[in-house]
């Protein structure tokens, strides 16, 4: 065996522990995860999971965070398709102000925008919707999602758009038929980052909802109570989280390394 | 790529601009609104002026945490970036195992950030984590990261290493795929050793997308807020309260508008200015140095 394997070994049982911690919890009860330390479950169970998914309480959390999830993903794909096009095939007026002023907002803490978004959104009467959260995402995955479009549309000839409208293709139909099938890549690693950046985002999503639209992330500080931390469902709330994650890293797998470069390698 | 002059082409960018404008700006007004005012309540605001961001430029709370995260960012770059060039480096470059290195690589940026922080919360708890109860019971160190504020940062620390240096992997590795054989085999017939090719060849390849890593790695700790509040609240005492805690803390928890207003706009600027400048160096490396 080589050295780095050795190394790249050591590496993964640290990238892994932990998770495998917060697995064997949540299979385990309450008074054995307080009462001794045990490395696998002694007695294996599965109520933690069962709390879960039986109490509306613990499962609307999941709901609502798929809805405003999928909801950003969409609006923020929607905008920025366009967008990318303009600053990958385009010199305009103020092309590369705008570029810039965009990724500030990529930058922005999202503790300064805290108090302001939380007036804003009561203000319009949107506080506590699933809409309120797509919205206030969006302040960083648009910016992303036009970023890393772009980096893919550069890569694309522009003689090909040429060719099109040569033959007489009107802008929307070249975008849709022709564009887009080449992008796709492009499109389906943009919206993995969207879903991402949406989907571990907490302080944003809690501040912005109470009841009707609160986020699993959130939910999760119900575990503690008079009665002292509930660990073994707060283990499996969380072990719920990481499989959505795991199952769309598996789809994307292949251009993951690309989307992260931002699609500039 | 050669573009074309089209002012039309604003028309593209309008409906982002727009969507951005309305989640950035009107908040960010209501800011600047706040940072110049004293508010009662509605409709009794007074004229302040410069009066908050004087006081914020004075008080000890900021100074401490403004120290703290430079600190921090500091460390977990020094950390992260090394270790995921070597990860990128050993990790297979084709096959099944390529692909499972990758997803196993990846999985820790998909966990949302509190669950990072519970799985660290409980990971190094004495009692009943794993982690601390090997540092205690099986390495004999006293660790507690709750009372003791060194263990409370070895452990934002380790934390965040855990979570983001797959980012820095992943950047690394996607920049060293695109190196064609031709470049190896021409080293291999010069006689370069590994360390040469690293050197001579990976590094100078890897510039790009190293420069985002450390742009996004630097701007991102700079605004970490979740994992440490779920790990250890900011504290003990004010250890590991860093910026976005503090600018909570006097925001929500005692709704402290004008202060917290000015903070804000310093904090931004602070970050708006770093980001121009890191942008452009990206933009000068990035036409001078991508070949």
């Amino acid at each position: 065996m080589k050295k780095r394997h050795v190394g790249l070994i050591i590496y993964f049982g640290f990238l892994l522990l932990p998770i495998y911690w917060l697995l064997t919890m949540s299979l385990k009860t309450n008074v054995e995860i307080t009462g001794s330390l045990t490395l696998w479950p002694e007695r294996l169970t599965f109520a933690n999971y069962v709390t879960i998914l039986t109490d509306p309480a613990w499962y609307s959390g999941y709901i609502n965070s798929f809805i405003y999830v999928a909801m950003n993903t969409a609006i923020s794909l929607s905008v920025a398709l366009p967008a990318a096009y303009a600053f990958s095939r385009y010199k305009f007026i103020g092309d590369k102000h705008l570029f810039f002023w965009l990724l500030t907002n990529r930058m922005a803490p999202p503790a300064v925008f805290v108090l302001p978004f939380f007036q804003l959104y009561q203000t319009v009467g949107l506080f506590d919707t699933h809409i309120a959260v797509a919205l206030a995402h969006c302040l960083f995955n648009v910016p992303l999602a036009v970023w890393i479009l772009e980096g893919f549309m550069s890569g694309v000839p522009k003689e090909i758009d040429e060719t099109a409208y040569i033959d007489g293709y009107s802008f929307p139909r070249f975008f849709a038929q022709i564009f887009m099938p080449l992008i796709k890549a492009g499109i389906g690693v943009t919206a993995f980052f969207c879903f991402m950046f949406s989907w571990v985002e907490l302080l944003l999503a809690r501040t912005l909802t109470s009841v009707e639209a609160k986020p699993i992330a959130a939910t999760m500080t119900r575990t503690v109570s008079a009665a002292g931390m509930d660990w073994g469902t707060l283990a499996a709330a969380g072990v719920l989280t990481i499989v959505p994650g795991a199952l769309v890293i598996y789809f994307v797998r292949n251009y993951m390394a690309k989307g992260f470069a931002l699609g500039r390698v | 790529m050669n573009k074309t002059e089209n002012n039309k082409a604003w028309l593209l960018v309008l409906p982002v601009v727009l969507l951005v404008a309305f989640s950035a700006i009107i908040p960010l007004m209501t800011v600047v609104n706040y940072s110049v005012q004293d508010i009662f309540g509605p409709g009794e605001a007074y004229w302040v002026g410069t009066e908050w961001f004087e006081q914020t430029l004075r008080s000890q709370d900021l100074h401490g945490a403004f120290i703290r995260q430079l600190i921090f960012s500091g460390t977990i770059l020094l950390i992260q970036i090394p270790l995921g060039i070597a990860i990128a480096l050993a990790m297979p470059a084709r096959g099944w195992t390529a692909s499972l290195a990758l997803v196993l690589v990846a999985l820790p940026l998909l966990i949302p950030w509190n669950v990072v922080g519970t799985i660290w919360q409980i990971f190094a708890r004495g009692d009943i984590g794993l982690g601390g109860w090997f540092v205690n019971d099986v390495l004999g160190v006293p660790f507690n990261y709750t009372a003791n504020s060194l263990d409370a940062w070895i452990t934002v620390v380790i934390m965040d290493v855990w979570h983001w240096t797959p980012l820095v992997v992943l950047l690394c590795y996607a920049g060293l795929r695109a190196i064609p054989d031709a470049f190896y085999q021409a080293a291999s017939i010069d006689g370069a050793g590994r360390l040469s090719v690293f050197r001579y060849i990976q590094l100078p390849k890897m510039r790009g997308v190293l420069l985002i890593a450390v742009l996004l790695r630097f701007m991102d700790s700079f605004m970490i807020y979740t994992e440490p509040f779920v790990v250890t609240g900011g504290g003990p005492g004010n250890a590991t309260t860093f910026l976005s805690q503090q600018l909570v803390k006097m925001a929500l928890g005692q709704f402290d508008l004008g202060p917290a207003a000015a903070f804000s706009i310093i904090y931004f600027l602070f970050i708006l200015l770093a980001s121009f400048v890191f942008y452009n160096v990206m933009i000068r490396v990035g036409r001078g140095g991508d070949a």
